[in-house]
Protein backbone atom coordinates (compact mmCIF):
# COMPACT_ATOMS: atom_id res chain seq x y z
CA UNK A 1 0.00 0.00 0.00
CA UNK A 2 1.29 3.44 -0.88
CA UNK A 3 2.29 5.86 1.80
CA UNK A 4 -0.27 8.51 0.90
CA UNK A 5 -3.26 6.21 1.44
CA UNK A 6 -2.44 6.25 5.15
CA UNK A 7 -3.45 9.90 5.21
CA UNK A 8 -6.90 9.31 3.72
CA UNK A 9 -8.76 8.47 7.00
CA UNK A 10 -7.22 11.44 8.82
CA UNK A 11 -8.10 13.80 5.95
CA UNK A 12 -11.67 12.50 5.92
CA UNK A 13 -11.90 12.97 9.69
CA UNK A 14 -10.54 16.54 9.49
CA UNK A 15 -12.98 17.27 6.68
CA UNK A 16 -15.79 16.04 8.91
CA UNK A 17 -14.56 18.28 11.77
CA UNK A 18 -14.47 21.32 9.48
CA UNK A 19 -18.01 20.59 8.23
CA UNK A 20 -19.35 20.06 11.77
CA UNK A 21 -17.57 23.21 13.01
CA UNK A 22 -18.99 25.26 10.16
CA UNK A 23 -22.53 24.01 10.75
CA UNK A 24 -22.23 24.71 14.50
CA UNK A 25 -21.34 28.35 13.83
CA UNK A 26 -24.31 28.88 11.49
CA UNK A 27 -27.27 30.64 13.16
CA UNK A 28 -30.18 28.38 14.13
CA UNK A 29 -33.12 28.56 11.77
CA UNK A 30 -36.43 27.55 13.33
CA UNK A 31 -38.60 28.84 10.51
CA UNK A 32 -40.66 26.33 8.58
CA UNK A 33 -41.20 27.97 5.20
CA UNK A 34 -44.49 27.21 3.47
CA UNK A 35 -44.20 25.19 0.27
CA UNK A 36 -47.40 26.82 -0.92
CA UNK A 37 -45.64 29.94 -2.21
CA UNK A 38 -46.33 30.22 -5.93
CA UNK A 39 -49.38 27.99 -5.59
CA UNK A 40 -53.04 29.02 -5.47
CA UNK A 41 -54.57 29.76 -2.11
CA UNK A 42 -56.56 26.65 -1.06
CA UNK A 43 -60.35 27.01 -0.99
CA UNK A 44 -61.86 27.94 2.34
CA UNK A 45 -64.96 29.60 3.72
CA UNK A 46 -64.59 30.84 7.29
CA UNK A 47 -67.26 32.38 9.50
CA UNK A 48 -66.74 35.87 10.89
CA UNK A 49 -64.38 36.12 13.86
CA UNK A 50 -65.91 39.32 15.20
CA UNK A 51 -69.17 41.24 14.88
CA UNK A 52 -67.75 44.36 13.22
CA UNK A 53 -65.95 42.71 10.28
CA UNK A 54 -67.39 40.40 7.58
CA UNK A 55 -66.41 36.74 7.23
CA UNK A 56 -63.58 35.59 4.95
CA UNK A 57 -63.64 33.13 2.05
CA UNK A 58 -60.87 32.32 -0.45
CA UNK A 59 -63.01 33.85 -3.24
CA UNK A 60 -62.21 37.27 -1.71
CA UNK A 61 -58.67 37.00 -3.10
CA UNK A 62 -59.76 36.70 -6.74
CA UNK A 63 -60.70 40.35 -7.30
CA UNK A 64 -57.61 41.25 -9.32
CA UNK A 65 -55.96 43.20 -6.51
CA UNK A 66 -53.18 41.99 -4.21
CA UNK A 67 -54.02 41.50 -0.52
CA UNK A 68 -52.24 40.74 2.69
CA UNK A 69 -53.46 37.69 4.60
CA UNK A 70 -52.51 38.02 8.24
CA UNK A 71 -52.71 34.91 10.43
CA UNK A 72 -53.09 36.04 14.04
CA UNK A 73 -54.76 35.29 17.37
CA UNK A 74 -55.92 37.35 20.32
CA UNK A 75 -53.89 35.08 22.64
CA UNK A 76 -50.68 35.70 20.69
CA UNK A 77 -48.37 38.35 22.13
CA UNK A 78 -46.15 39.01 19.07
CA UNK A 79 -49.40 39.63 17.15
CA UNK A 80 -50.19 42.55 19.44
CA UNK A 81 -46.61 43.76 18.90
CA UNK A 82 -47.05 43.86 15.12
CA UNK A 83 -50.44 45.65 15.26
CA UNK A 84 -48.93 49.15 14.76
CA UNK A 85 -47.05 47.90 11.67
CA UNK A 86 -50.26 46.43 10.22
CA UNK A 87 -51.94 49.77 10.82
CA UNK A 88 -49.03 51.50 9.03
CA UNK A 89 -49.44 49.11 6.08
CA UNK A 90 -53.18 49.80 5.95
CA UNK A 91 -52.53 53.57 5.90
CA UNK A 92 -50.16 53.02 2.99
CA UNK A 93 -52.97 51.40 1.03
CA UNK A 94 -52.63 47.69 1.82
CA UNK A 95 -55.82 45.67 2.19
CA UNK A 96 -55.38 43.28 5.11
CA UNK A 97 -57.61 40.25 5.56
CA UNK A 98 -57.21 38.43 8.85
CA UNK A 99 -57.55 34.84 9.96
CA UNK A 100 -57.97 34.42 13.72
CA UNK A 101 -56.66 31.06 14.90
CA UNK A 102 -58.49 29.20 17.68
CA UNK A 103 -60.22 32.29 18.96
CA UNK A 104 -63.50 33.34 20.59
CA UNK A 105 -65.50 36.30 19.21
CA UNK A 106 -65.39 38.14 22.55
CA UNK A 107 -61.61 37.75 22.78
CA UNK A 108 -61.13 38.95 19.18
CA UNK A 109 -63.36 41.98 19.86
CA UNK A 110 -61.38 42.79 23.00
CA UNK A 111 -58.08 42.38 21.13
CA UNK A 112 -59.22 44.68 18.30
CA UNK A 113 -60.38 47.46 20.65
CA UNK A 114 -57.12 47.21 22.53
CA UNK A 115 -54.61 47.05 19.66
CA UNK A 116 -56.54 48.52 16.71
CA UNK A 117 -58.34 46.97 13.78
CA UNK A 118 -56.50 47.21 10.44
CA UNK A 119 -58.50 44.35 8.92
CA UNK A 120 -61.09 44.58 6.16
CA UNK A 121 -62.36 41.08 6.93
CA UNK A 122 -61.61 38.49 9.59
CA UNK A 123 -62.34 34.78 9.30
CA UNK A 124 -62.26 32.45 12.28
CA UNK A 125 -60.16 29.30 11.88
CA UNK A 126 -61.32 27.32 14.92
CA UNK A 127 -59.41 24.10 14.22
CA UNK A 128 -56.34 25.57 12.44
CA UNK A 129 -57.58 23.92 9.22
CA UNK A 130 -56.86 26.83 6.88
CA UNK A 131 -53.59 27.45 8.69
CA UNK A 132 -52.47 23.87 7.94
CA UNK A 133 -53.77 24.14 4.39
CA UNK A 134 -51.62 27.18 3.57
CA UNK A 135 -48.51 25.77 5.25
CA UNK A 136 -48.39 28.25 8.11
CA UNK A 137 -46.78 26.94 11.27
CA UNK A 138 -47.54 29.61 13.81
CA UNK A 139 -48.86 33.07 14.61
CA UNK A 140 -48.30 35.71 13.43
CA UNK A 141 -47.59 35.06 9.79
CA UNK A 142 -48.45 37.33 6.86
CA UNK A 143 -48.93 36.15 3.29
CA UNK A 144 -49.00 38.28 0.15
CA UNK A 145 -51.74 36.99 -2.19
CA UNK A 146 -51.90 38.37 -5.73
CA UNK A 147 -55.08 39.30 -7.62
CA UNK A 148 -55.45 35.79 -9.03
CA UNK A 149 -55.36 34.18 -5.60
CA UNK A 150 -51.75 32.93 -5.88
CA UNK A 151 -49.65 32.98 -2.69
CA UNK A 152 -46.63 35.12 -3.54
CA UNK A 153 -44.78 35.70 -0.30
CA UNK A 154 -44.76 34.57 3.34
CA UNK A 155 -43.52 36.64 6.25
CA UNK A 156 -42.92 34.48 9.33
CA UNK A 157 -43.16 36.12 12.74
CA UNK A 158 -44.18 39.65 13.63
CA UNK A 159 -43.71 42.45 11.11
CA UNK A 160 -41.13 44.84 12.60
CA UNK A 161 -41.06 48.53 11.65
CA UNK A 162 -38.16 47.87 9.21
CA UNK A 163 -40.21 45.17 7.48
CA UNK A 164 -42.99 47.58 6.43
CA UNK A 165 -41.23 48.82 3.22
CA UNK A 166 -40.41 45.20 2.34
CA UNK A 167 -44.08 44.21 2.64
CA UNK A 168 -45.15 47.21 0.53
CA UNK A 169 -42.55 46.15 -2.06
CA UNK A 170 -43.88 42.59 -2.11
CA UNK A 171 -47.42 43.92 -2.60
CA UNK A 172 -46.22 46.03 -5.56
CA UNK A 173 -44.49 42.98 -7.03
CA UNK A 174 -47.73 41.02 -6.70
CA UNK A 175 -49.55 43.73 -8.66
CA UNK A 176 -47.62 42.90 -11.81
CA UNK B 1 -35.78 53.98 49.16
CA UNK B 2 -35.54 54.83 45.47
CA UNK B 3 -33.14 51.93 44.91
CA UNK B 4 -35.61 49.61 46.60
CA UNK B 5 -38.43 50.72 44.34
CA UNK B 6 -36.19 50.26 41.27
CA UNK B 7 -35.49 46.69 42.39
CA UNK B 8 -39.20 46.24 42.96
CA UNK B 9 -40.05 47.48 39.45
CA UNK B 10 -37.36 45.27 37.92
CA UNK B 11 -38.69 42.29 39.85
CA UNK B 12 -42.25 42.91 38.70
CA UNK B 13 -41.06 43.34 35.09
CA UNK B 14 -39.12 40.07 35.38
CA UNK B 15 -42.16 38.24 36.74
CA UNK B 16 -44.33 39.55 33.91
CA UNK B 17 -41.79 38.38 31.32
CA UNK B 18 -41.43 34.97 32.97
CA UNK B 19 -45.19 34.40 33.11
CA UNK B 20 -45.85 35.55 29.52
CA UNK B 21 -45.82 32.06 27.97
CA UNK B 22 -48.70 31.12 30.27
CA UNK B 23 -50.77 33.87 28.71
CA UNK B 24 -50.03 32.52 25.22
CA UNK B 25 -52.71 29.84 25.45
CA UNK B 26 -55.96 29.91 23.59
CA UNK B 27 -59.28 29.43 25.35
CA UNK B 28 -60.92 27.35 22.62
CA UNK B 29 -61.56 23.68 23.50
CA UNK B 30 -59.43 21.08 21.64
CA UNK B 31 -60.48 19.83 18.18
CA UNK B 32 -62.93 16.88 18.22
CA UNK B 33 -60.32 14.15 17.69
CA UNK B 34 -57.30 15.87 19.25
CA UNK B 35 -57.44 13.75 22.40
CA UNK B 36 -60.19 11.28 21.50
CA UNK B 37 -59.39 7.95 19.90
CA UNK B 38 -61.21 6.67 16.84
CA UNK B 39 -63.89 4.05 17.66
CA UNK B 40 -62.33 1.53 15.26
CA UNK B 41 -59.11 0.15 16.86
CA UNK B 42 -57.56 -0.72 13.48
CA UNK B 43 -58.06 2.85 12.24
CA UNK B 44 -56.78 4.28 15.52
CA UNK B 45 -53.64 2.13 15.25
CA UNK B 46 -53.04 3.49 11.72
CA UNK B 47 -53.57 7.07 12.90
CA UNK B 48 -51.32 6.52 15.92
CA UNK B 49 -48.49 5.14 13.78
CA UNK B 50 -48.71 8.12 11.45
CA UNK B 51 -48.93 10.72 14.24
CA UNK B 52 -45.74 9.38 15.81
CA UNK B 53 -43.85 10.18 12.61
CA UNK B 54 -45.19 13.69 12.04
CA UNK B 55 -43.35 16.66 13.49
CA UNK B 56 -45.10 19.22 15.64
CA UNK B 57 -44.39 22.52 13.89
CA UNK B 58 -44.59 24.63 17.03
CA UNK B 59 -42.49 22.40 19.27
CA UNK B 60 -40.10 21.10 16.70
CA UNK B 61 -38.44 18.29 18.65
CA UNK B 62 -41.68 16.45 19.35
CA UNK B 63 -44.03 14.41 17.24
CA UNK B 64 -47.65 15.54 17.12
CA UNK B 65 -48.51 12.43 19.16
CA UNK B 66 -46.26 13.70 21.99
CA UNK B 67 -47.09 17.38 21.95
CA UNK B 68 -49.57 19.33 24.02
CA UNK B 69 -49.50 22.36 21.71
CA UNK B 70 -52.96 23.23 20.44
CA UNK B 71 -51.73 23.17 16.84
CA UNK B 72 -50.50 19.60 17.35
CA UNK B 73 -53.97 18.76 18.70
CA UNK B 74 -55.53 20.21 15.57
CA UNK B 75 -53.12 18.17 13.44
CA UNK B 76 -54.00 14.97 15.36
CA UNK B 77 -57.68 15.67 14.81
CA UNK B 78 -57.07 16.19 11.07
CA UNK B 79 -55.11 12.93 10.86
CA UNK B 80 -57.80 10.94 12.70
CA UNK B 81 -60.67 12.46 10.70
CA UNK B 82 -58.90 11.75 7.40
CA UNK B 83 -58.10 8.15 8.45
CA UNK B 84 -61.76 7.69 9.47
CA UNK B 85 -62.76 8.92 6.00
CA UNK B 86 -60.64 6.11 4.56
CA UNK B 87 -57.62 8.12 3.44
CA UNK B 88 -54.29 6.32 3.22
CA UNK B 89 -51.76 7.35 5.93
CA UNK B 90 -49.07 7.97 3.29
CA UNK B 91 -51.48 10.24 1.39
CA UNK B 92 -51.98 12.30 4.56
CA UNK B 93 -48.21 12.51 5.01
CA UNK B 94 -47.87 13.61 1.38
CA UNK B 95 -50.56 16.25 1.92
CA UNK B 96 -48.58 17.72 4.84
CA UNK B 97 -45.24 17.47 3.03
CA UNK B 98 -46.74 19.39 0.12
CA UNK B 99 -47.31 22.24 2.59
CA UNK B 100 -44.36 22.05 4.97
CA UNK B 101 -41.72 20.09 3.04
CA UNK B 102 -39.73 17.05 4.23
CA UNK B 103 -39.33 18.76 7.58
CA UNK B 104 -42.79 17.80 8.82
CA UNK B 105 -42.08 14.08 8.45
CA UNK B 106 -39.84 12.02 10.73
CA UNK B 107 -39.79 9.14 8.22
CA UNK B 108 -36.70 9.78 6.08
CA UNK B 109 -37.05 9.47 2.33
CA UNK B 110 -34.56 9.58 -0.52
CA UNK B 111 -34.60 12.99 -2.18
CA UNK B 112 -32.33 15.52 -3.87
CA UNK B 113 -30.86 16.61 -0.53
CA UNK B 114 -30.98 13.38 1.49
CA UNK B 115 -29.47 10.85 -0.96
CA UNK B 116 -25.93 11.11 0.52
CA UNK B 117 -27.30 9.82 3.81
CA UNK B 118 -28.28 6.62 2.05
CA UNK B 119 -25.40 6.47 -0.43
CA UNK B 120 -22.43 7.11 1.91
CA UNK B 121 -22.94 4.05 4.17
CA UNK B 122 -23.22 1.81 1.10
CA UNK B 123 -20.07 3.36 -0.34
CA UNK B 124 -18.17 2.91 2.95
CA UNK B 125 -19.29 -0.73 3.21
CA UNK B 126 -18.13 -1.28 -0.36
CA UNK B 127 -14.70 0.26 0.33
CA UNK B 128 -14.34 -1.75 3.54
CA UNK B 129 -15.26 -4.93 1.65
CA UNK B 130 -12.70 -4.23 -1.07
CA UNK B 131 -9.92 -3.52 1.44
CA UNK B 132 -10.76 -6.69 3.34
CA UNK B 133 -10.80 -8.73 0.16
CA UNK B 134 -7.36 -7.46 -0.90
CA UNK B 135 -5.88 -8.16 2.52
CA UNK B 136 -7.31 -11.65 2.70
CA UNK B 137 -6.03 -12.43 -0.80
CA UNK B 138 -2.63 -11.05 0.05
CA UNK B 139 -2.40 -13.42 2.99
CA UNK B 140 -3.04 -16.67 1.12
Amino acid sequence: MKRWTLWVPLTLFLGFCVLAGYQLTQPKDDFVVSRMIGKPLPDFDLHAASLDRPALASSYFHDGKPHLLNVFASWCIPCAAEAPQLEALRRRGADIAGIAIRDRPEDVADYLTRYGNPYSRIGSDDLSQVQLDIGSSGVPETFVIDGKGIIRYQHIGDIRPDDVPLMIGKLREAEQ
Amino acid sequence: MRALSTIHTALVAFMIIVTLPVAAQDAVPPAPYANVQLPDPAQEAKAEALMETLRCLKCQSQSIADSDASMAGDMRSQVRERIARGEDPEAIRAWLMERYGDYVSYAPRVSETTWPLFAVPLLLALVAGLVLLRRLRGRT
